[in-house]
């Protein structure tokens, strides 16, 4: 570890804290429907697509209609992704003939991006046409996203509002996320992005004669504007295969630093939004320093873990940190912050292979994802699932003192506790049930590149990765296959609805409830005290949850490690 | 509850159209405009032909050039579609090893190449980025240490002094943006490039 390496990471951290408020004001502004900076560009547009749609900007939804509405929208959406692949063969801006994707590759393709998961089964550059990337998996990054803000938008608001029915309107959260955050920040990340010299062309690939007379066939692309979408709507699909460590999608430190903070920018700025519309911004705040705990404690292990040899190339005389599926442009600390980043938000972007992670580097990513992101975590996403671990530590808390717990004015009850925990045990269910019946069928063992504990480890990463809608893999696991490909739009499908609508409902119960005058025997929720409570249950959740598949992947593989131990594959 | 077909049809249609469509297309069109060249893949050209990108490392393999880290890519082989076969620095498919750390391959790869590299520069220690696949395996730098570690073979090769190549080395050193991100490097299309134009003088 070296002093540079964690200035770089003091300077990540203070750049994501110094736009917290001013996006949260913003985003606070946009959702509450007032006037913003971008208003004489965009509400005219706005005013007419509302017009065209049929729906009454001012009228709101019960959290059925909202739920209802986001799972039609979604429903659509997977419909016409689906469409898209299939079809491309046939379609224009398909400069290199790409064939119709395969029917599961294309299924799962589209829960990957209809769930903000964006697993990556298909190579970015073999397999999609520059219709495919731009129609489809755009688009989606751009609606999963909104569509993820929206929910977390309409929870605050049942946290915010009293004896009401109604939470707002699923269309107008959408297409305001869309046109006044997301589009705007895109646009301006993309074109700094591209000064980095990431391409955004529609030419085909470029044929090159090396300095050695050698023919070499250069990719490129659309670049830049999925990129900024992918990063600023934690997506993290790639245009190529390699994501992220790929040259072209990530040229340059500048151009790393900037993704990084794309990727946290508007999920940490949520928490004050949240802070805003309940009133006191002291809230928002003390969420963001449970998470921010949370991050530091990951960022420290990865560091440690990837600075120090890979004890096996250690054995052979070799020396320095792990840089086996790491760039030299980014260095050892610039890799480990940004997996940590990656997987404590539901980004899932790489800017190096996890999978060549050292054993204790590669469990920070795959706990963080455990944890179900919610540290900082997808936007919109990471604060809902953070506020369900809210819920749950505020009912413990009533439990210690014997006094129904109430958080922000409101009861919690049987109710929301109930759907709390139902979001929180579908994620160990979708991950671990789908890892232990990988391991024993046939199907599934066939997946894994490495082998021994590694191979474990894979295919847990994959189900942790699809459950929890990160889509950063431990990339050796040949996961498009018939089998992969289904079960694991199962999980993506399964952690991302089952989760989102129960938080729904959450919401509108709250919203239903009058708001009760705190009292001596209330639980101060923005200090210390409620900071380590929060870190405490998440960490005993996901710690009792996951710490024996760990054990078997991770923990095993270090200690034979650092014996010097390897694993010859398919033994 | 109103039928949220309709909305949910006219929106995905038109949020097709702003991101899918507009977006990109504004994109591009603004890129080429005020980055054309970087828009277009950086771009090398020498004597009117594309050499290669400045960003898209290179698999040099002659002892007369510098040469990049390994690279995991690979292409499909040519005997049966259905397979692979390595090709190095392949530019149309990006990818890393993805061998874990205990992995017996991994092993046996950096100790194969660790040999060869200790053969040909005895005494010194091997910077670790040689020894070690890229995470794109399209890599375009090495650290100043890597590019230092090959001057005996390639001043041999090319019958120049190890002093002449150590000060082309220094010259085409990258340092940290802004003093503090990333690490230092050499790009490596570049420093062979320069070596070019230094021999052919």
């Amino acid at each position: 570890m070296t002093l540079q390496g964690w200035m770089q990471i003091a300077l990540y951290g203070a750049v994501v804290l110094a736009l917290v408020k001013p996006l949260g004001g913003y985003m606070t502004r946009v959702f509450n429907g007032e006037r913003t900076l971008l208003s004489p560009v965009v509400a005219p547009f706005e005013r007419g697509l509302y017009r065209l749609s049929g729906i009454d900007a001012r009228q709101e939804q019960s959290w059925l209609g909202y739920a209802g509405a986001m799972v039609v929208f979604n429903g659509l959406g997977f419909v016409l992704l689906y469409a898209l692949l299939r079809l491309q063969a046939g379609l224009p801006l398909n400069p290199a003939g790409q064939a119709a994707v395969a029917p599961d590759l294309a299924f799962n393709t589209a829960a990957s991006f209809v769930t903000n998961t964006n697993w990556q089964s298909y190579g970015g550059e073999t397999t999609l046409s520059y219709l495919s990337q731009m129609l489809g998996l755009t688009v989606q990054n751009f609606v999963s996203a909104a569509s993820g803000m929206a929910v977390a938008v309409a929870l605050i608001r049942g946290f915010g509002r009293a004896s009401t029915k109604t939470l707002g309107s699923f269309w107008v959260d959408l297409t305001r996320a869309t046109l006044y955050v997301l589009l705007p920040l895109c646009l301006l990340l993309a074109l700094v992005l591209v000064s980095q010299g990431m391409p955004q062309t529609l030419g085909p690939s470029v044929e090159a004669t090396t300095l050695e007379g050698i023919r070499q066939t250069i990719a490129v692309g659309p670049v830049a504007s999925q990129v900024a979408i992918k990063m600023l709507g934690t997506n993290g699909g790639g245009f190529f295969n390699a994501n992220a460590a790929h040259p072209f999608e990530n040229p340059t430190a500048l151009s790393n630093l900037l993704q990084m903070v794309a990727i946290f920018a508007i999920g940490a700025a949520m928490t004050n939004v949240f802070g805003r519309m309940v009133g006191d911004e002291r809230q928002g705040w003390a969420i963001l320093s449970a998470m921010g705990v949370l991050f530091l404690a990951g960022v420290l292990v990865t560091y440690w873990a990837e600075a120090n040899p890979n004890g096996v190339l250690a054995h052979l005389g070799l020396s320095g940190g792990n840089m086996e599926g790491k760039e030299v442009r980014f260095g050892i600390a610039a890799s480990a912050l940004f997996a940590t980043i990656t997987t404590a938000a539901s980004c899932g972007a790489v800017n190096a292979m996890h999978d060549s992670f050292t054993a204790l580097g590669g469990l920070v990513p795959l706990l963080n994802m455990q944890l179900g992101e919610v540290i900082v975590g997808g936007v919109g996403a990471g604060l809902y699932g953070m506020l369900v671990f809210v819920i749950v530590a505020i009912f413990v808390a009533g439990l210690m003192v014997g006094r129904t717990p109430e958080y922000l004015g409101k009861k919690i009850e049987a109710r929301e506790v109930k759907m709390a925990m139902l979001g929180i045990l579908c994620l160990p269910l979708a991950m671990l049930g789908f890892t232990a019946l990988a391991t024993v069928l046939p199907a599934g063992l066939a997946g894994p590149a490495n082998a021994g504990p590694h191979g474990f480890s894979e295919i847990l990463y994959a189900y942790t990765s699809a459950a929890a809608n990160n889509g950063s893999a431990f990339g050796g696991l040949t996961a498009n296959t018939p089998f992969y490909n289904a079960t694991l739009a199962v999980a993506m499908l399964l952690g991302r609805f089952f989760v989102k609508i129960p938080v729904l409902a959450i919401a509108g119960s709250l919203a239903a409830k009058k708001t009760v005058p705190a009292s001596a025997g209330t639980l101060p929720t923005h200090g210390g005290l409620f900071v380590g409570l929060l870190v405490g249950v998440v960490l005993i959740i996901g710690g009792l949850t996951f710490f024996p598949s760990l054990a078997l992947g991770p923990i095993v593989e270090h200690l034979a490690g650092e014996a010097g131990q390897t694993f010859p594959a398919g033994g | 509850m109103s039928n949220p077909l309709r909305p949910a049809l006219v929106l995905l249609v038109a949020q097709t159209a702003v991101t899918g469509l507009a977006y990109p297309l504004a994109v591009t069109g603004l890129a080429g405009t005020i980055f054309p060249a970087k828009a277009a893949g950086s771009l090398v050209e020498r004597g009117g032909r594309v050499v290669g990108s400045e960003l898209i490392g290179q698999n040099f393999a002659s002892a007369g050039y510098f040469h990049g880290r390994p690279s995991a890519t690979t292409a499909p082989d040519p005997a049966d579609p259905a397979k692979t076969v390595p090709a190095p620095y392949n530019a149309g498919n990006s990818m890393g090893s993805n061998l874990g750390p205990t992995s017996a391959a991994l092993a046996e790869r950096v100790r194969g190449d660790l040999g060869a590299l200790r053969a040909e520069n005895p005494g010194r220690p091997v910077p670790v980025d040689l020894v070690t696949a890229s995470g794109s395996g399209l890599d375009p730098d090495i650290s100043p240490e890597a590019a230092l570690f090959q001057l005996p073979r390639v001043a041999k090769a090319r019958n120049i002094p190890e002093d002449r190549l150590r000060d082309l080395v220094a010259g085409q050193v990258r340092g940290r943006t802004l003093g503090l991100l990333g690490e230092p490097r050499v790009n490596v299309l570049a420093l062979n490039l320069a070596l070019d134009e230094l021999t052919s003088r």
